[in-house]
């Protein structure tokens, strides 16, 4: 019963998307049909995660056809979590876009819908070609957001951005195409440990791999991803950070496990990689000079931390890195929605412009520093629990110099994000709210067009808010409800890090189930 | 052979247009390289063998196309084609937008 209903958490969100699409009002229901969906999945995901618990893999496989013939849907532990934490993400952001006023653009709603759908089919999938098909269905919906939504330089960001997606997927059907070509197979389960044995599949699925590494930041393919993120509008750039780079990461670790067996020729040269990643994110991080760049190099500095787990492989890495891969996709999210809240309320992201927030925004001030202690791996957080079990896993497997570079790089992150927090948060107050909306300042709740319609000011009201979303609230400070997104994620991260016995219990159990890949294997192909 | 040249004279022009700057040639060189793609993905499965993958109809199992990499290929086409019509839109609603050197 729960298995039949894999395939659903791909179609249900693309579905509300279709519909979405046509019917635009009334404004109240196309919210409704947005947080409905996607918190119908993160029920969802959470009943997959007790489903899984225990090593339990759900198949389900479309049209009845043969395991090994079908195209699956498979979920495990791994699958379970990312699911859940990529709904739970992808909620708040968008409660987060309904407070700021981003859903009052009609194609907000069906285009993040669709977004998510691609998502957690790419989670769910068990088949190399619609692992491909759902990261462009992830894709597409992109580019039209990143495109419509943000400041200025959108347009340039979002040319950037699709070009080099367009790129990265090319490669990637090139090497699905190389995979099939030498081995006639393209089922997870079917080309378990195919790589390990036959060279020619290492080669191509090296290229899988590599378009992989693009879409996820790994450096030196991480370039686009600091010059796009800062340009899209808040909310964009919190579901973007959150799911992203996060799928490409999933689908890494899913195949190296699988499909290489944990291959040991190869993960010294990844190890190598990753360290280049983490140092050269944090390096870069702290030369930045808007609130969101800096972030996004952090999060390039992130992946490398997270591919780690991988690089090391065994039990211990791989639980490490799934750890630290939910822990960041949390914390990640928070801090660009503190970024968020700062712009949408004070009109500038940047860090010369901004100053003595703390004294006048105390719950964003939190959610910020909580958020940024936890990126940094300050307990009582996630990211203390996260950069521990992480430097164990390299102690465990004589990686001294990845110990190393987690360290350097994370008081790098410290430099970075106090410098973030000593222009933003102390100091003088440099910057006043943008309030010069006046009498047009209507709150988020309401349904806007009308007020608009009904307002001599509405032409030039309507084209502030397409812009950047500003006047939604008529306070001078950012309202509690701009700050509950932020500050609801770092409690998140908190509780992981008060409770981190109990979530590592279950990314072990992830990690088991890949390391040992029989019943994977089985649960697909072996009925 | 002759898949293997094609194949590779359509990525070399493809990559040349995409790093272009005018967007509909950007939107030109995904096409070639879709295309390039789908060449591969049709040499994967064989490209000695082409009748018909009829069960009851042919004579040798051998001698039937594999459909398979023809089913990758139609969706590969669906999705260059959407990217194509957005890329084409974007360069119109945009045009005169990143075309020039400024520095």
């Amino acid at each position: 019963m729960i298995a039949t209903a894999l395939p659903l958490v791909f179609a249900a969100p693309l579905l509300a998307s279709a519909i979405l699409m046509v019917v635009h009002r009334p404004i109240w229901a196309r919210r409704a049909v947005l947080v409905g969906t996607v918190g119908a999945v993160l029920a969802y995901g959470v009943v997959l995660v007790a489903a899984t618990n225990g090593g339990t893999v759900l198949v389900a496989d479309i049209g009845l056809w043969p395991g090994g013939i079908a195209i699956p849907f498979v979920a495990d532990m791994f699958s379970a979590l990312m699911v859940t934490a990529t709904a739970l993400l992808t909620l708040v952001c968008v409660a987060f876009g309904i407070v700021a006023g981003e859903d009052e653009q009609h194609y907000f709603a069906p285009f993040v819908l669709a977004l998510y759908g691609g998502v957690a089919g790419a989670l769910l999938t068990g088949d190399l070609f619609n692992l491909f098909v759902c990261i462009e269905v992830m894709l597409l919906p992109s580019y039209v957001l990143i495109s419509m939504f943000g400041g200025e330089n959108r347009l340039k960001a979002g040319r950037i951005y699709i070009t080099y997606n367009l790129l990265a997927s090319a490669v990637f059907l090139f090497g699905v195409a190389f995979v099939y070509g030498v081995i006639g197979t393209v089922n997870f389960a079917e080309l378990a440990g195919a790589a390990k044995e036959s060279t020619a599949v290492a080669v191509a699925m090296g290229v899988v791999l590599v378009a992989l590494a693009m879409k996820s930041g790994v450096v030196p393919v991480h370039g686009w991803l600091p010059r796009t993120y800062p340009e899209t509008s808040p909310a964009i750039a919190a579901i973007f950070s959150g799911l992203h780079t996060k799928v490409g990461i999933y689908a890494i670790y899913r195949l190296y496990a699988l499909v290489y067996d944990g291959d040991e020729r190869f993960l010294g040269f990844a190890v190598l990689f990753m360290c280049l990643t983490m140092a050269f994110g944090a390096m870069s991080a702290v030369g930045e000079d808007t609130i969101r760049s800096v972030l996004a190099f952090n999060m390039v500095s992130g992946i490398g931390y997270i591919l780690l787990g991988v690089a090391l492989f065994g039990p211990l890495g791989l639980a490490a890195g799934i750890f630290y891969l939910l822990h960041h996709m949390v914390v990640k999210t928070s801090l660009f929605l503190s970024a968020g809240a700062v712009e949408v309320r004070y009109g500038t992201q940047r860090l010369d412009e901004l100053g003595g927030l703390a004294g006048r925004e105390p719950l964003l001030a939190f959610a910020f520093v909580g958020a940024a202690l936890s990126l940094i791996g300050m307990p009582p957080f996630s990211g203390f629990a996260g950069k521990f079990v992480l430097l164990q896993a390299s102690f465990a497997e004589s990686a001294y110099f990845a110990a190393f570079i987690i360290l350097a790089a994370s008081l790098l992150t410290l430099l970075s994000m106090g410098r973030v927090w000593n222009s933003v948060f102390w100091g003088p107050v440099r910057r006043e709210p943008d309030d010069t909306t006046g009498t047009a300042a209507v709150t988020g709740a309401a349904d806007t067009d009308a007020v608009v319609a009904g307002n001599g000011e509405g032409g030039a009201v309507l084209q502030k808010r397409r812009t950047h979303a500003k006047a939604t609230s008529p306070l001078t400070h950012v309202s509690p409800a701009l700050a509950a997104p932020a500050l609801v994620l770092t409690l998140v991260s908190l509780g992981i890090g008060l409770g981190a016995e109990g979530l590592l219990n279950l990314t072990q159990q992830a990690a088991a189930g890949l390391t040992d890949t029989s019943s994977y294997i089985e649960a697909v192909i072996g009925r | 052979m002759t898949a293997a040249i094609l194949a590779g004279v359509l990525v070399a022009g493809g990559v040349y247009l995409v790093l272009q700057r005018g967007l509909i040639r950007m939107a030109f060189g995904v096409i070639l390289l879709g295309h390039a793609a789908n060449v591969v993905l049709l040499a994967a499965g064989g490209l000695y063998r082409r009748e018909a993958a009829l069960i009851d109809q042919i004579a040798a199992v051998q001698a039937a196309a594999d459909p398979l990499p023809q089913a990758f290929v139609l969706t590969a086409i669906v999705i260059t084609f959407g990217v194509t019509v957005y890329l084409v839109a974007l360069a119109g609603s945009g045009s005169g937008d990143d075309t020039e050197e400024t520095t």
